[in-house]
Order: structure tokens, then C-alpha cells, then sequence
């Protein structure tokens, strides 16, 4: 156990490091969720005011924050394999599977390192929203529940891309895989759009949607009277899941092995 | 040619050591008795060889409209405790499958394998413990600096902080790297990062390097400083290195004792020099000046007592000879009766590239290496 967080935090270390030696990587990282909250906020400005939007006396900037902090996590997420497909591509990843390393610990090196990416995310989202206007009615617990939602989101996210990266072996398929859900997953989901207003099986299918899980999550703990029968559920299943995809992400290796 | 003090290159009689067949090992065994006086054995292995491989099968499954792939088709090798052993063979012959079988990388359909003592697929995790692997292409991440590259891989194979710090420093020293030791590694050469791969290999004192390929893609100089220090490598780390290599010169010259691969399986093995006096004569080669005279110009040749085994291929008529160089006038003046018009003529030593054609019933450049 002890030789599994020892390895999962040299490689959390490792990808940490060529992250910021990336400055430019860093800043568009850093940049592009703000287009999506000031774009989206700016569009849709006016939508709380539709009948029935359940904005409970909210702007939209406030309500919309949630959702661009969980499609942030989703996105970027999405990409995490990508890093494995690099390695097979050059020596990285055999030589590793030929050494000592813990192939969790491989997993959870690059799942702390997305985490992370989510953490500073979500901070710089929130950060953008407070200097935009928005004030939110509970930020304790609720900024705390934002943090947890994200990052749970993104563990996930990121398991599934790695393991669609170890069966797949191609850039490609996995760059497609990631786009084809991405976006259906933000667009079936209270993201952008109160879902009370959209037809019924849209509803349905939100109600199954990881994404909608974390925004749940993140805007009820921020709301005034908080649906806590609405949250905790979804918190739980949220970490079930990320536990759960983890673990299936690392079984992963054994059918890349096999393979090759 | 071994630059290896501790290896058996001067084996008593070097004709019974090499073998044609995996079937047909030599009855008596010099070689047993030699390996077993040189080093104690590894974590108790019930074998003597540091590699021992039999009947390895490894098949890929078809893709689409691709026929399903057997690359390795019951392949065998030993490997003795010390020795820089060759598997030399043209690309696809398996060298790199068995690569990935012996360093737990991928699982054999049959056959079995240990690495130090420990069988390669139920203890795979000491044979992890007890190799370095320098693959093919480069290991090392572009972001990160030789020395960061060479702690991180120290640390996984469970060095503390201080001796990862402490045999990064050593190695980087070695493999004359020092000065280059804190640049990120997408600035160094193909060469460099080689010998950052290799010295990653080493980190953890591996009782067996593989090295696949380890100089392709390098150039004439950074080839020949590799070489150097893989041939002082296995001596002053007394690791057992296995080396993949498609070049016959790369073989000759680094390898104690070597298997040629063809097909999925060792059709040859022994010492360079024991495999190459293992052929008969000398080697004639021919060159026409007109290639569709080949056949006559084979024909006429096979008429000389003193030549034997003549092949055709292209506008090269080859033969083998027990009369040295005495033979190259007496066939001038037959092709010349004959009205055959030759562009040069040469008598050699045999090399690896004869004992390959002979196992492999073709020359190592036609299969394309």
C-alpha cells in the first residue's frame, strides 16, 4: 500500500512537471473556462427570467457557475489519455510496465494530476464569477461541495478516457470517443439550462448524467435553501462511481497487455 | 571479438558449441561446466542460465482483413550468467516479441520462460524486480531532465531519495551526460537520449539489460560510443545483457554467444566465431556484368570440383571454396571460355551473413532488414 502512494505520488510529481514547464498550455488552460462562463453568462443573460427557471432570485451568472465549472472538469477530463497514448507511442509505457511501478499507481498519477488541473480550474472559475458580479447565498459549505463535485467528476472522466486510451492504443478513436460525449453530456444536463423546461425524457436521461450529478452538487450546496435530498444522493453516487471507474480503468492494463 | 573479461568466449572447441536445431543440443556440454564456475546463481534459480526460454508460442490476432500473425513459432534460447548474448534476425523475425515475453510485457500462447530465476508468468513481478528494459524507441519524457528522468526511475524500483540522487549522479557521469544532466531531454541528441535509456535501464543494478535495437536510427559515431559502453557495461555491472539487433556487425562485435532468428525461431546458436567456422571454405562472389547470364554463368561454376553450395541472385553468382583464393583464376578462365563477361570477383572469409543464409535458406539482405 505504502509502495502504491509512493508511486502514484512520484507520478503525480512527474506529469505536475511538465505541466507548468508548458507556461502556454497553462494559460489557455486557465483562460478557456472563463470564455465559456463570460460567453454563456453574456448569451443567456436573460433566460432566468423565462416562467419557470428555477433561478430563486439568482442572476444567471450565479446559476450558470456550476454548470461551466462541471463542463470545465468534463472537458478537460475527457483529454487525460491522451498522455497514455504519448507513452505508448515512444518507450514511456513499456518500459514502465516492465519496471516495479503499480500499475494503479499509474492510474492514480495521472488521475491526482487531473484532479489537480480541476482543483486550480474550479478556483479560477469561482474567482471569475466573484469579480463578474456574482454572489452566491451559502459559499461554505457550498464552494467546498463545488471543489468536491469537480474533482469527483473529473476522476471519472479521466479513469474512463485512460482506459478508452489503454483498449483503443489510437489518438484518434479516443479524441472521437471524447467528443462524441462530451458535449451530448453537457447539453443533457442542468448545465447551461434549467431542465424543468426542456421535454420529459431529456429530464430522464439528466437524471442518469454524472455532469448533472456534480452540478446538482455544486448549486444546491451554493443555493439559499438547499434540496439536500437532491444533493447527497448524487454526491454518493458521484463517488461511487469515480471509485468504481478507477478501479475498472486499471483492469484496463491487463487487456492492453494482452493485445500487444 | 568480445570485449567481455568474464564471458567463455575461448570455449576449448568451439565447432561443438554452436547448434542448428533447438532439438539438437551438442551431447557433451563444455559449456555447462563453464558457466557454473563463473558466478553463484541468482535467488536460488533451479536453472543455470540467467535466461532460459523453451518452446516459446506467441500468435497476434487478426485484424481486419489481416491474417493472424504466429511471431514466435516455438523459439528457444539460454543465456548464461555474464554474457552479452545476441538474437540477431531481419525485422519481423520475432526478436522484439521475445523482448516483450521475457520482460513480462506481453504473455507467451505456450512455452515457458525464466529471467533470473523467476518464471516470467507466474512471478512476474520479481522478473520486474530483476531487469532493465531499453526499448526500441526513446523512454524518456521530453519534459523532464536526464537527471530528473534517470531519480524518477530509481525511485519506482525502490531506491530512497538519497542512493536514487546518489547512482543517477554515477550513471549520468558514465555515460557522459553530466554536463547535460539538468536540460530538458527534448534538447539532447539522438545519441544522448540513447544513453539516457540505457543508463535508465541500469539504474536499479539489473541482473539482465534487454536492449532491443539499441543503436538504430543512430549515426556512425554515436553507434560506435554506444557500443563501447555496452561492451564495458556488462562487465563492470555484471549484468547478463540480451541484445535485439538486425545488424550482423552490431552481432559479431558485441555479442559472446548469439541465436539467429528466422521465422519465429532460433535456427542457429553459438559464439560468432564458432558459428562462422561451423561453414565449410571460403566464399566466392561473382559479379556479372550481364544479369540474365546468371544461370549459365551458375551452371558452368558447378562444373569446378573445387566449388560448391553456388547460388544465383540477381547479377551475383556465389560459391564456397576450400582452396582459398587459389580458386578465383581457375573460375575467371572458365566463365571467360565460356563467353560470361564478369564485373569483379572476390573471395572472403564466411560472415554472419553466410551462417544466416545458410540456416535461414536466404541472405540477410533479400528478406529486407
Amino acid at each position: 500500500m505504502t509502495t502504491l502512494a509512493v508511486h502514484s505520488a512520484l507520478l503525480t510529481r512527474r506529469s505536475v512537471t511538465a505541466l507548468v514547464r508548458q507556461p502556454a498550455f497553462v494559460l489557455i488552460t486557465l483562460v478557456q473556462p472563463a470564455i465559456w462562463l463570460l460567453l454563456f453568462g453574456a448569451l443567456f443573460e436573460t433566460v432566468v427570467q423565462i416562467p419557470g427557471f428555477g433561478a430563486d432570485g439568482r442572476s444567471y451568472l450565479e446559476y450558470l457557475t456550476p454548470g461551466v465549472v462541471a463542463m470545465t472538469a468534463l472537458f478537460s477530463a475527457a483529454w487525460a489519455g491522451t498522455v497514455y497514448i504519448e507513452d505508448m507511442g515512444v518507450g514511456v509505457m513499456d518500459r514502465m510496465l516492465a519496471s516495479p511501478v503499480r500499475r494503479g499507481a499509474m492510474m492514480n498519477g495521472t488521475i491526482a494530476y487531473q484532479s489537480l488541473t480541476a482543483f486550480v480550474q474550479t478556483a479560477v472559475i469561482i474567482g471569475i464569477a466573484y469579480a463578474a458580479g456574482a454572489r452566491f447565498d451559502r459559499p461554505f459549505p457550498g464552494i467546498v461541495l463545488t471543489f468536491a463535485a469537480a474533482v469527483l467528476l473529473t476522476v471519472v472522466f479521466a479513469a474512463l478516457s485512460n482506459a478508452v486510451a489503454l483498449l483503443t492504443r489510437d489518438q484518434n478513436a479516443l479524441i472521437g470517443i471524447s467528443q462524441l460525449l462530451s458535449l451530448p453530456l453537457a447539453f443533457l444536463s442542468s448545465a447551461i439550462m434549467d431542465v424543468r423546461l426542456a421535454p420529459a425524457w431529456l429530464q430522464t436521461v439528466a437524471t442518469y448524467n454524472p455532469l448533472d450529478w456534480a452540478v446538482v452538487v455544486s448549486r444546491e450546496g451554493l443555493a439559499a435553501a438547499p434540496d439536500w435530498a437532491a444533493m447527497w444522493p448524487r454526491l454518493g453516487a458521484l463517488a461511487a462511481l469515480a471509485v468504481a471507474m478507477s478501479w475498472l480503468a486499471t483492469k484496463a492494463f491487463a487487456a492492453y497487455q494482452r493485445s500487444v | 571479438m568480445t570485449h567481455h573479461p568474464a564471458a567463455p568466449h575461448a570455449a576449448p572447441n568451439p565447432a561443438s558449441t554452436p547448434t542448428s536445431t533447438p532439438t539438437s543440443t551438442p551431447t557433451s556440454t563444455p559449456t555447462s561446466t563453464l558457466g557454473a564456475a563463473r558466478r553463484p546463481k541468482r535467488g536460488g534459480a533451479a536453472s543455470e542460465w540467467t535466461i532460459d526460454a523453451t518452446d516459446l508460442v506467441k500468435t497476434y490476432p487478426a485484424g481486419r482483413g489481416k491474417e493472424p500473425v504466429r511471431a514466435l513459432d516455438g523459439l528457444s534460447l539460454q543465456v548464461r550468467p555474464g554474457e552479452v548474448f545476441g538474437l540477431l534476425g531481419p525485422n519481423g523475425a520475432g526478436k522484439s516479441t521475445t523482448v516483450r515475453l521475457l520482460t513480462t510485457l506481453s504473455r507467451p500462447d505456450s512455452g515457458r520462460a525464466t529471467v533470473a530465476g523467476h518464471d516470467v508468468l507466474r512471478d512476474p513481478g520479481a522478473v520486474r524486480h530483476a531487469i532493465g528494459l531499453v526499448s526500441q524507441r526513446p523512454s524518456s519524457a521530453p519534459l523532464m531532465t536526464g537527471r530528473e528522468s534517470l531519480e524518477l526511475a530509481a525511485r519506482v524500483q525502490g531506491l530512497d531519495r538519497a542512493t536514487a540522487r546518489r547512482r543517477s549522479g554515477e550513471l549520468l557521469e558514465r555515460f557522459g551526460l553530466a554536463p547535460a544532466a539538468d536540460r530538458l531531454t527534448r534538447t539532447y541528441s539522438g545519441g544522448m537520449n540513447r544513453r539516457l535509456d540505457v543508463a535508465i535501464g541500469l539504474v536499479n543494478r539489473p541482473a539482465v539489460l534487454f536492449l532491443d535495437e539499441p543503436t538504430t536510427g543512430l549515426d556512425p559515431e554515436a553507434r560506435a560510443q554506444l557500443w563501447a559502453e555496452i561492451a564495458r557495461m556488462a562487465s563492470v555491472e555484471e549484468t547478463t545483457v540480451l541484445l535485439t539487433t538486425h545488424y550482423l556487425d552490431e552481432a559479431d562485435h558485441l555479442s559472446d554467444r548469439l541465436a539467429i532468428v528466422d521465422r519465429g525461431r532460433v535456427v542457429a546458436q553459438g559464439t560468432p566465431d564458432a558459428l562462422k567456422s561451423e561453414l565449410r571454405g571460403d566464399r566466392l562472389v561473382v559479379e556479372l556484368v550481364d544479369p540474365t547470364s546468371g544461370a549459365a554463368a551458375a551452371e558452368r561454376l558447378s562444373r569446378l570440383p573445387s566449388l560448391f553450395d553456388i547460388v544465383t541472385e540477381g547479377r551475383q553468382v556465389r560459391g564456397r571454396t576450400d582452396q582459398g583464393a587459389g580458386v578465383l583464376p581457375v573460375a575467371l578462365a572458365e566463365l571467360e571460355r565460356w563467353g560470361v563477361a564478369v564485373a569483379s570477383a572476390t573471395v572472403a572469409r564466411p560472415s554472419l551473413d553466410d551462417v544466416y543464409l545458410r540456416h535461414a535458406g536466404r541472405t540477410f539482405e533479400e528478406v529486407g532488414s
